[in-house]
């Protein structure tokens, strides 16, 4: 299971914060901070796999996270998922974003977070992996943003 | 307004006055009709939600926006509710309906939507209520929804366990979807199922083996291996079975090795040599690792000799790799290799920075050493250098398990103490513990064993003069509160043993100058603000003072002193009291004596009972009588020691012997001389022991080997075959010591099972179902219908139908197991004897449900009266299901069951426990209850309001859920029942509108109602019979056909009785009304007629009561 996914940028700003499992507000954004300083303190060549957060769980949480320009993804996972799996797992959502959003940057992050959250929704739900094919993925996306626009339409937006 | 939906985020930067004004542009927003602003107003506040602020007072706002008709915005909702909403919301239930039609639109993506925010916030009764639904979704056209469904079942299953078993066919059958998306989310869900409870989905396997030779897609391998990684421990031929195809894969994709090494197959040893070759990449190096640290649990050996590769990996600059080889270490440590490894891990604690990697390594250390009872250690003197060379570290968090270790090895191997307390003198003797003690848990926690084991090991001190000055330095009292306790403890300790030296050497100036140093230094601990040192450092200087008189007029003390801290302390192993066995025939809870009402008494008992006789002389007595005085203080000291956790912790105290004090020949007598320089603490003298360790095992290496060449000659001599080998292996080295390592006392018989250690509130066993039965009717998904709410709601309602002797069937929150077994019982008894009169399931329900009507018929009215006479055997009827709700009034909207209860903390009150239940489709708000006050009865309403006001009920009714309140009511006279006339009214909404409705009820006050089932002592009870003031009645009844036992079942049920001996088929019982007047009654059987004699402090009350007896026992 994942128990969280965070997305944040170089200063440890949150772009995007996903829980599956029911922490407070205040304590969210401690787990973000946390976080944050953990996978900061690491060189970008050293390996992607991190134990010790103290806030979510034990021992059988991971955290695994991608640096990508100017943002962080980091999975919170526990022993069921594969480490190289969730690896490939965060490309393929990063991807889905490029995809989604034509070259995808930090800035389209704050200004759709709505729609990375349903993009993400189609990747992962309720901290299970939905789909791993990204072909998939896009589909439903797309038809789901035509759906909305015909709807707009026809609301006279 | 055509960007409306786009959101403009605002942005932190722009502080806390920017966001607050965004707040209340959105609470503006949210006010509006439009739904496209609302929508956008939601979806700013999910913006904010990931900046931190709380949302949850949007909370309908968002449940509105959820239910609009259009999936823009209905997806908007959808996704503020999943980041926002949680088993504490408390309008998460009105979403039910919402949710529910969501999920039957025809639209595919409404449906994804909804099952999409439905996984994120499902509750156990949102499982329950929508597992069906989402049960014939699994099922859907449409592979997006199929395989939505089929994954958030793992959700239901953790919420609603019993789910699992109904819905596990269809997930099986998902297995073989034509669409691999489907497939792989069913593979995911059976994945993290057979996780925890692997057992149950061995039959499985072969379905997972066709599927892994068949599929193609690289994420369901994965987890196929991950769920084989879980089973082959079960099934040990798996495994031979699964190493062609994963040999397969490995020609595939090298990657995937790597993995299903990980997920812990037992693997071959040529696949660590894979491992090996990759060990550049450091991602590879850390799943190496972590591969390794699975192997290591099967193959240990295999691992082993890769030792040099994995210390390397100490040395590497990534933590997360140094952590899995640290972990490594711990598997892999031998008696051989112990101490070098550990002073490899010293060498790197040195060099560590940044304290959580130190303390890692440092509890690291104490692990390995400590493990399978130090089991690997052969030289403790080694292991307490260490110990102490760890203090050495600043600043570390772990201070506490140092001591604790440093505690557990002296008490536990008795060779090592006199070393240890040399030690531990030299650690109470440097400076720089004492500096750090500002921090909690610091290091200055091993003072606390340092102190400890000095005091009570005091015979093996060198210098205990000198000890004892280090004790009581002014520094010490910067110490945290506990430790400076346990110094004063230590100190007397200390103080007794020089005491009987001096006294030996019959140095008498000498022993008074040490009772001099103890007056003058221990008013220092006198003045601590922790009440605990204070305590015992006036208590113990009092006795200082004391010792010094009679030191003064040269009486012998040191015997009566040391007495005081005479016998030895036995480590109990911390599970032994959870261990000890409940002998046959005790009761733990049953009353010991009588609780007793008048405080009083109260006050007297306990102290008669627990305290010994000394407690009531006069607690000053003239300081002659040394003997006694002494014996006092030994209690005291008892008492003391009973009052102190670490006496607890360590000593079966009640059974404690005490030994004779030691003789005088055994107590080495030393010249206290303090010009001489004392032993320099904490230098590294751990090497000292590896070389030394090396040495003796070399030595030891020749003189086996002499004994061997003997051995062999004398073999030669007699011509047989040897077959030892001249390697050297784990067990040639002895300890070198006389190791005598203590086990930790058990209690007699006790049980062996490890069950304590698992966690009942663990979610995932509730998931530990056997899923090869085939389904009973019983465990049917719950079909939405009117009233599905009540079933579970009220559990009192869900009492098996087989109920056992005299239990009353009144059990609250079964756990779900229980609930599973009892069904189980249910059907078998069912099966087996035809006792239980078959009832159709619409009649078990209808009995359930109205249960006025199963008490207001007599119960022979129905088949049930022929069956147990037939059967022959009465005594095993079994008693009807009883609900102690009886009914209070219902109309068309909704039904009222209400249970009235006294309550013992109060006199005079009476608690009223109203169940309301909605039986209409429309939602029951501002519900409000008004009642007629009497002159005798009186409710409690909140203050300020008035005696007309109605009270309101603090919840409103979705329809079909029932919920209970609470009110208490004050009565004056109890001698007589009595009736109040009350209304309830509502307002009830549905889509048509609201109307006012109203049910008017009567609330009845039985006797019976005010009476508290209270246990009471047959010899008690005869008692207040001969008391004699107590008046008597009685009834008598007749044309009884129920048992006698289930008799008593009923009056104990419905009026509050408790039997107090049964003979036959006589009994007496008792009940205390909640003023106080005691009722006892003698119940006595004949042919077909009951009489019951009563005997009650007040006759009315008792007339009244037996009228209402007598019309329970009509019934029967």
């Amino acid at each position: 299971m994942i128990q969280a996914i965070l997305v944040f940028n170089n200063h440890g700003k949150p772009r995007l914060v996903r829980f599956y499992q029911r922490f407070p507000e205040e304590i969210q954004q401690q787990i973000v901070r946390e976080t944050f300083h953990l996978v900061l303190k690491r060189d970008d060549n050293i390996c992607n796999f991190l134990e010790g957060g103290s806030l979510i769980g034990g021992s059988d949480y991971k955290l695994i996270y991608r640096h990508y320009a100017t943002l962080y993804f980091v999975f919170c996972v526990d022993s069921s998922e594969s480490e190289l799996g969730i690896l490939d797992l965060i490309q393929v959502f990063v991807e889905t974003l490029d995809k989604c959003f034509e070259n995808v940057c930090e800035l389209d992050l704050i200004f759709h977070m709505d729609k990375v959250h349903y993009i993400l929704q189609e990747v992962v739900m309720g901290g299970m992996v939905l789909e791993t094919n990204m072909n998939e993925i896009v589909a439903q996306i797309e038809a789901q943003n035509r759906l909305e626009k015909s709807e707009l339409l026809a609301w006279g937006l | 307004q055509a960007r409306g939906i786009q959101t403009h985020p605002p942005k932190p930067e722009h502080g806390a006055k920017y966001i607050s004004q965004c707040i209340d542009e959105i609470k503006q927003e949210l006010k509006q009709d439009n739904i496209a602003v609302k929508a956008n107003a939601v979806c700013k506040l999910t913006y904010l939600q990931m900046l931190g602020y709380d949302i949850s007072w949007a909370a309908f706002n968002i449940i509105e926006v959820m239910s609009a008709s259009k999936f823009t915005f209905k997806r908007v909702g959808y996704l503020a509710a999943s980041q926002s909403f949680h088993e504490g919301t408390d309008v998460i239930m009105l979403t039910t309906n919402q949710i529910r039609k969501d999920l039957s639109s025809p639209s595919q993506y409404d449906t994804g939507v909804a099952l999409t925010g439905l996984s994120c916030f499902v509750t156990p009764d949102l499982a329950r209520d929508l597992a069906n639904d989402i049960m014939t979704l699994m099922s859907h056209t449409k592979p997006y929804i199929r395989k939505k469904a089929v994954l958030i079942m793992y959700k239901v299953f953790l919420k609603y366990p019993e789910s699992l078993r109904p819905a596990f066919p269809r997930l099986k059958e998902k297995l073989e979807d034509p669409d691999p998306g489907v497939q792989s989310a069913a593979v995911n869900v059976i994945c993290e199922l057979a996780r925890r409870n692997p057992k149950n989905y061995l039959s499985l396997a072969p379905l997972f083996f066709k599927l892994m030779t068949s599929s193609t897609n690289n994420w369901v391998l994965i987890k196929i291996i991950k769920l084989f990684g879980a089973l082959t421990p079960l099934e040990p031929r798996l495994g031979k079975k699964l190493i062609e195809p994963l040999t397969n894969l490995i020609h595939r994709l090298s990657v995937a090795v790597l993995i299903s090494l990980s997920s812990g197959m037992p693997n071959h040893s040529a696949s660590i040599q894979v491992l090996t070759w990759l060990w550049p990449l450091s991602a590879v190096k850390y799943l190496g690792l972590l591969a390794m640290s699975k192997i290591l649990k099967t193959h240990p050996k295999s691992v082993q000799s890769h030792k040099d590769l994995i210390l390397q990996c100490l040395d590497d600059k990534d933590e997360s790799i140094r952590l899995r080889a640290l972990d490594l270490l711990y598997g892999m440590v031998s008696k051989k290799n112990l101490m070098e490894i550990v002073k490899k891990l010293m060498t790197h604690v040195d060099k560590a920075e940044g304290t959580t990697y130190r303390d890692e390594l440092l509890t690291k250390i104490i692990d390995i050493c400590s493990q399978s009872n130090y089991q690997y250690i052969t030289n403790f003197e080694w292991y307490i250098s260490i110990l102490v060379e760890l203090t050495r570290l600043e600043g570390t968090r772990h201070g506490h398990l140092i001591a604790a270790q440093m505690l557990d090895v002296a008490i536990r191997v008795k060779a090592i103490r006199k070393f240890a307390v040399s030690q531990m003198s030299a650690l109470l003797d440097s400076a720089h513990l004492l500096a750090s003690s500002t921090q909690r848990n610091g290091i200055c926690e091993v003072l606390y064993a340092a102190a400890w084991i000095c005091g009570e090991f005091s015979e093996h001190l060198q210098e205990p003069h000198h000890t004892l000055e280090a004790m009581l330095r002014p520094k010490v009292t910067t110490l945290p509160g506990h430790i400076q306790a346990v110094y004063v403890q230590n100190v007397v300790k200390l103080y007794a043993n020089i005491l009987q030296q001096k006294e030996q050497a019959g140095e008498a100036e000498g022993a008074q100058a040490v009772t001099q140093l103890m007056v003058d230094r221990l008013p220092q601990f006198v003045q601590s603000a922790d009440l605990e040192v204070q305590e015992r450092a006036s208590c113990i200087l009092q006795l200082v003072k004391h010792i010094q008189k009679l030191q003064a007029k040269d009486v012998p003390v040191a015997e009566e002193v040391s007495a005081l801290f005479a016998g030895e302390l036995n480590p109990v192993a911390p599970k032994a009291q959870k261990k000890v066995p409940v002998p046959e025939g005790l009761d733990l809870d049953a009353w010991i004596n009588e609780p007793l009402s008048d405080s009083e008494s109260e006050d007297e008992r306990p102290r008669a009972v627990f305290h010994e006789e000394e407690q009531r002389r006069p607690k000053h007595r003239p300081s002659e009588a040394d003997e006694e005085e002494l014996a006092r203080r030994r209690e005291a000291r008892k008492q003391e020691q009973a009052n102190n956790p670490f006496y607890i912790k360590s000593s079966p105290s009640p059974q404690k012997r005490y030994q004779d004090t030691p003789g005088v020949e055994h107590i080495p007598v030393v010249q206290i001389d303090l010009s001489v320089p004392l032993k320099v603490p904490g230098l590294p003298m751990s090497d000292q022991y590896v070389k030394l360790e090396e040495e003796r095992r070399h030595r030891q290496k020749l003189e086996k080997d002499k004994r061997r060449k003997k051995r062999k000659e004398k073999e030669k001599k007699g011509k047989r075959r040897h077959s030892s080998l001249p390697t050297e292996s784990d067990e040639d080295i002895a300890p070198a010591q006389q190791v005598d390592i203590v086990t930790e006392e058990m209690p007699e018989n006790a049980l062996p099972s490890d069950e304590d250690d698992k966690d009942p509130n663990d979610p995932y066993r509730a998931l530990d179902i056997d899923l090869d039965k085939p389904l009973a009717d019983s465990e049917k998904l719950p079909i939405q219908k009117h009233r599905n709410a009540e079933t579970s709601k009220s559990p009192e309602k869900d009492v098996p139908v087989v109920e056992k002797k005299s239990k009353k069937p009144k059990k609250k929150e079964k756990k779900h197991k229980e609930k599973e077994r009892d069904k189980e019982k249910k059907k078998q008894k069912e099966k087996k004897v035809k006792l239980v009169p078959r009832k159709h399931k619409k009649e078990k329900e209808e009995r359930t449900k109205g249960k006025k009507k199963s008490k207001k018929q007599p119960l022979g009215s129905e088949e049930a009266a022929g069956e147990p006479v037939q059967n022959g055997a009465p005594e095993e009827e079994p008693l009807p299901p009883e609900s102690s709700y009886s009914l209070l009034a219902e109309n068309s909207y909704v039904k009222m069951t209400c249970d009235i209860r006294g309550s013992l903390q109060e006199d005079s009150q009476v608690t009223v426990a109203i169940v309301l239940e909605n039986r209409s489709s429309s939602i029951l708000k501002g519900m409000e209850l008004s009642v007629l006050d009497s002159l005798n009865a009186r409710m409690a309403r909140p203050q300020g309001s008035s005696v007309h006001d109605g009270v309101p009920v603090p919840f409103q009714l979705p329809p079909g859920v029932s919920n209970e309140a609470q009110y208490v009511f004050t009565i004056q006279s109890i001698v007589m029942a009595q009736k109040l006339k009350g209304t309830l009214s509502f307002i009830a909404k549905n889509d048509e509108g609201a109307t006012h409705e109203k049910l008017d009820f009567r609330l009845h006050f039985s006797c019976s109602s005010y009476l508290t089932t209270t246990p009471c002592y047959s010899d008690a009870f005869a008692k207040l019979l001969e008391s004699g003031d107590l008046s008597m009645s009685s009834v008598k009844v007749d044309g009884i056909r129920m048992s006698f036992q289930n008799l008593l079942a009923k009056i104990c049920f419905h009026h509050h009785f408790s039997v107090v001996e049964r003979v036959d088929s006589c009994a007496s019982m008792y009940s205390r009304s909640i003023q106080g007047h005691h009722v006892c009654l003698l119940v006595k059987k004949g042919e077909n007629s009951v009489s019951v004699d009563g005997k009650c402090s007040d006759s009315t009350l008792l007339s009244n009561l037996l009228e209402e007896m007598k019309a329970t026992l009509a019934k029967c």
